[in-house]
């Protein structure tokens, strides 16, 4: 079984289809991506299959971002009833539905997620979410304490029940995003390495002149996972620089180019906001950190579900600053175990702080006591974006006509990717959306408020 | 069975320890993966994708290689382990009998 | 503060040459100094010994014995605490650039006595050392197949052989005391491949650098080889590596095949960074292309507070690395407002500049070979730990747009396994920078040089971390 995904039947991409900054950049396209992330690859995948021509533009690396540093999670079992259940069951059936020939590439697994209450309170608190969670289509089944062991064997004895996710899956999130545009590139869409939007194109191809724009740059800190990339704070995202606000965006502008499009799709993660202030609109995406731990490689099922405690869903739910930890435990294909998962608003400080680590550590061995004499590898830290309401951005900017939004999916994001990306390449094509993107809308956050007019 | 070769003098009695059941002898002092190769094993683990065997490469603790089972605990690291009487050296790669007794 | 354990003056972390050097010297002047080292004994890879051998007689050894008394010495005084067989496996500094750093210790194996896990200083010396640089051939993960150092680890500190019959190859200088080992062990040695046409080496000598021990010693070699019959090879490579279950044979670069037990490999050294990189110091690509820590001429680094001395600054032997511990030990007692003879700092000064420039003349000597990775075919291993091909690097190169050595990592996963990089690091860097059609550089080989944990530590062991305030009950 290969692992990595690796292809070795497709064929060499030879130089004209290479990704690097010194290829030439199309002048002009139907789309065009900011962000080659999970997100913007699964949009320029659904888009290129749509028939639009696409250019994805990065100015880091694939998935080097908010990609790079999750941990890949595709759940339902952590979403309250509302907006974001309903995106991550479409979600999980377009990665299982559309995406499923793929799966192996990266590595999507169908592991379920085990919900485990430790006390019989927070079984009880579990039983009523689940219960609401039933009542939206979400497979769930309860678990009494004394079936727990049959299901994850190495799991605490302590545990007083839980709530098993047949559809929580797990996929490899860099993976999963460099697959998606490998394929989008087979179908003629040209993807950009290296290449940063510095600003947009208006009406009649004029540029935006954000360099006069405090703060305004997509090159906060580079997401390159540099351990010492401390950097300034990401978002500044309300200088409206040179443009005006509700301009319309007509392309981008980079330095290798100007492509010319008229659709822009903002999926650049946790910078976002500043893609958005380059267009002269504000979009409250801000970074909140979380850790991640690596154990060294155990034996093939030493855990077997993507396993957490019943508190998890608080702490995604939290709008606290201060550090939340609540043990996420799952293996991968690689034996190594992941283990999440911290929440912190910190700004973009990626060095490991002794009590996130300690956190986590502490969780994990709470659920498995045979983790206590596992070894830790390794430990990083990604930067997961939300808004003040912790529901992604999804959707036409009314407010910029052409900018368009896929960001601001918190932790969630690898889940969401796959909706996201489908939803976003039916809004572009004019079908009708298989969800409302109502809840969605990117300006929800201004003043007199969200589900206005929308456009179809 | 060979040892080291000109440097061998008279020294401490040497220990007994087992390796998958065979006896090995070691000097006070040696690592369990210098004992080990100086017993002519050199290869106590089996890597996980390619099933390969693997034993000793940087020999001062920096690549992981020579990972061993020890006393029950595995993932240590044969080069850096000292070799002592009645130790008890098996084959990497199986965790499932932790927390038991062992063998 | 606030608790009853100390802050020491300085930690040095490393005892080798260059942590020897240091740590003495900071003590002798005055500092209260705590010295932790992985190693057993005293001596690091280059004094390697063991209890029941007699102390090394070959390089400096007078050196390492002096040094090894006056250690004693203060030990004695109670004014250097030695914490030998203990790894650092994390450094932080609750106050960032001012205040103590806190260092978390353990032991190199599970069982491991550990007399401290923790150590609060005021300021840090690293001297972390190197280890062998290693380029992949096809067949090096075959058992029988060592790091030249790693052979010398097992002679010097084991007293074991792992064959009977060997091939050392590589390049630099440090293949003929490996291979003179192996002989006065007993092993027939079948040739030292030498990829460079080293007799450079005794030239470069006889120029502009006057080191007349290394000369001395070349001539020693040079005698041992002749003694024991080891034909010394240049300009050739081991191209292949031949076997089923464990090494039988190698082909070198004419075709020639050479049956063998044990291959020792090593392709100069590669400095540990994993603590001078978690603190924060700026590192910069050296001469021999591998990372190795910026420092100034007092031997500090960009962080404050920090020093480094010996390999982690440059790879240079171990004249040179005690000179720079000596300094960094000068350095520290000068920022203390201890007395400092200024002719001992000018002589150090002057021992390091030659120190440097005969290194400079080695890394021009024993260069990495251009074209290596033309040797690496579809299968060539290149990360030992998870098995990564060269033929799956080059995938992610083509396929999946892997342009850098951590991008390369997230979608091929070279240096993701335990190891971390440390064997496949300089490898893959050169790897990743060639199938993108550039040279290497330092940005290539941060990556895969910075690891968050610098030593196996278990979640137990996390799980105990305590904040600075509730620590130590």
């Amino acid at each position: 079984m290969t692992r990595g995904g690796i292809d070795s039947t497709q064929q060499d991409f030879s130089k004209h289809q290479d990704f690097s900054t010194h290829q030439d950049l199309p002048k002009t396209a139907d789309l065009v991506v900011v962000g080659a992330g999970v997100v913007g690859a699964a949009a320029a995948w659904f888009a290129t299959l749509a028939g639009l021509r696409v250019v994805v533009v990065d100015r880091g690396a694939i998935a080097g971002g908010t990609s790079g540093a999750g941990e890949g999670n595709v759940l339902v079992s952590d979403k309250e009833p509302g907006p974001e259940l309903e995106l991550a069951r479409y979600s999980r059936q377009v990665w299982g539905e559309d995406l499923g020939p793929y799966g192996e590439r990266w590595e999507f697994e169908r592991k379920g997620g085990l919900v485990v209450a430790s006390t019989p309170a927070a079984l009880g608190a579990l039983r009523t979410l689940a219960e609401r969670q039933r009542a939206r289509g979400v497979v769930v089944r309860e678990v009494s304490g004394a079936e727990l062991p049959a299901l994850e064997p190495r799991l605490t004895r302590e545990a007083a029940g839980g709530a098993l996710y047949p559809q929580d899956a797990q996929v490899q999130p860099m993976l999963a995003a460099a697959h998606l545009l490998r394929l989008a590139r087979q179908r003629g869409a040209v993807v950009r390495t290296g290449t940063e939007v510095v600003g947009f194109l208006g009406p009649g191809g004029r540029t935006g002149s954000p360099a006069t724009s405090r703060g305004g740059r997509t090159g906060a800190p580079a997401p390159a996972g540099r351990a010492d990339a401390g950097a300034p704070g990401g978002r500044d995202a309300g200088a409206p620089g040179g443009r005006d606000a509700g301009a319309p965006v007509t392309g981008v502008r980079t330095p290798h180019g100007t492509v010319s499009a008229p659709a822009v799709l903002n999926a650049a993660g946790t910078w976002a906001g500043a893609v958005a202030g380059l267009a002269g609109v504000e979009l409250p995406v801000l970074p909140r950190r979380g850790f991640v731990l690596v154990t060294e490689p155990l034996p093939p099922a030493t855990v077997r579900h993507k396993v957490y405690a019943a508190d998890y869903v608080d702490a995604v739910a939290s709008s606290d600053a201060e550090l939340q930890a609540s043990p996420v435990v799952e293996g991968t294909g690689g034996g190594t175990v992941l283990i999440g998962s911290t929440r912190e608003r910190v700004g973009f400080d990626r060095r490991p702080s002794p009590a996130a680590v300690r956190a986590l550590a502490r969780g994990a061995i709470g659920l498995f006591p045979m983790l206590a004499s596992v070894r830790a590898m390794r430990v990083y830290a990604g930067f997961r974006p939300y808004c003040p309401d912790h529901l992604p951005v999804i959707g036409p900017d009314p407010r910029a006509p052409g900018l368009w939004h896929a960001c601001g999916h918190e932790g969630a994001g690898i889940g969401l990717a796959a909706g996201t990306g489908k939803l976003i390449a039916q809004a572009l094509t004019g079908e009708a959306t298989d969800l409302d993107l109502t809840p969605f809308a990117p300006e929800r956050f201004e003043e007199g408020g969200a589900d206005e007019s929308r456009g179809e | 069975m060979s040892h080291a070769g000109s440097e061998e003098r008279t020294g401490p009695s040497p220990y007994r320890l087992t390796f998958d059941g065979t006896t090995v002898t070691a000097r006070p002092g040696q690592s369990v993966g210098a004992a080990l190769v100086a017993a002519g094993i050199v290869a106590w683990r089996t890597t996980r994708r390619a099933g390969g065997p693997r034993g000793l490469f940087c020999g001062i603790g920096v690549c992981f290689d020579c990972l061993i089972t020890v006393d029950g605990r595995p993932g240590q690291r044969a080069c850096l382990v000292p070799a002592r009487d009645g130790m008890r050296l098996s084959t990497e790669g199986d965790r499932e009998g932790e927390g038991g007794d062992g063998d | 503060m606030g608790t009853d354990l100390p802050t020491y003056d300085v930690a040095v972390v490393g005892a080798g040459p260059a942590g020897l050097a240091a740590a003495v010297g900071a003590a002798e002047a005055g500092l209260d100094v705590v010295l932790i080292d992985a190693g057993r004994l005293p001596g690091g890879q280059y004094w390697r010994h063991d209890e029941h051998s007699r102390p090394p007689r070959h390089q400096h050894g007078r050196l390492f014995t002096r040094l090894r008394a006056r250690l004693r010495h203060q030990r004695h005084l109670g004014r250097l605490h030695y914490l030998p067989g203990h790894q650092v496996w994390l450094i932080d500094r609750p106050r960032p650039d001012s205040g103590p750093f806190t260092l978390r210790l353990n032991g190199p194996y599970e069982t491991a006595p550990v007399e401290r896990d923790l150590v609060r200083a005021g300021a840090l010396v690293l001297c972390c050392g190197a280890y062998d640089r290693q380029l992949p051939v096809p067949g090096w993960e075959l058992p029988g197949v060592m790091a030249a150092g790693g052979v010398q680890a097992l002679l010097k500190g084991h007293r074991a052989v792992a064959g009977r019959r060997a091939v050392v190859a590589g390049t630099g200088p440090f293949l003929l005391p490996v291979a003179t080992g192996l002989a006065q062990a007993g092993v027939r040695v079948l040739a030292v491949c030498e990829a460079n046409p080293a007799h450079g080496w005794l030239r470069h000598l006889d120029g502009a650098v006057r080191a007349p021990a290394k000369s001395a010693e070349a001539v020693r070699y040079a005698a041992l080889l002749a003694r024991h019959r080891i034909p010394y090879r240049t300009r050739t490579t081991v191209t292949e590596i031949l076997g089923e279950d464990r090494v039988r044979a190698v082909r070198l670069d004419g075709g020639e095949v050479l049956e063998a037990d044990l291959v020792a490999l090593g392709w100069g050294f590669t400095p540990a960074l994993e603590l001078p990189l978690m603190v924060g110091a700026a590192t910069r690509r050296d001469l021999d292309g591998s990372l190795v820590v910026a420092v100034d001429a007092r031997q500090r680094t960009t962080v404050p507070d920090v020093l480094a001395a010996g390999e982690t600054a440059g790879v240079g032997g171990a004249a040179l690395a005690v000179a720079e511990g000596r300094l960094a030990a000068l350095s520290l007692a000068a920022a203390h407002g201890l007395p400092v003879d200024p002719r001992a700092v000018r002589r150090l000064r002057t021992a390091i500049r030659h120190g440097r420039a005969f290194a400079a003349a080695l890394h021009r000597t024993y260069p990495v070979p251009d074209g290596w990775t033309e040797r690496l075919t579809e299968r060539t291993v290149v990360c030992r730990c998870e098995e990564v091909t060269y033929g799956e690097l080059c995938r992610a190169r083509t396929e999946l747009g892997a342009e850098d050595p951590r991008t390369m990592k997230l979608l091929a996963r070279p240096g993701m396994g335990w190891c971390q990089g440390r064997i496949c690091g300089f490898a893959v860097a050169a790897v990743t920078a060639s199938l993108t059609g550039r040279p290497a550089t330092a940005e290539d080989l941060r990556p895969l040089s910075a690891r968050p944990f610098a030593a196996p530590v278990t979640l137990g062991e996390l799980a105990e971390l305590g904040d600075d305030a509730d620590e130590e009950s």
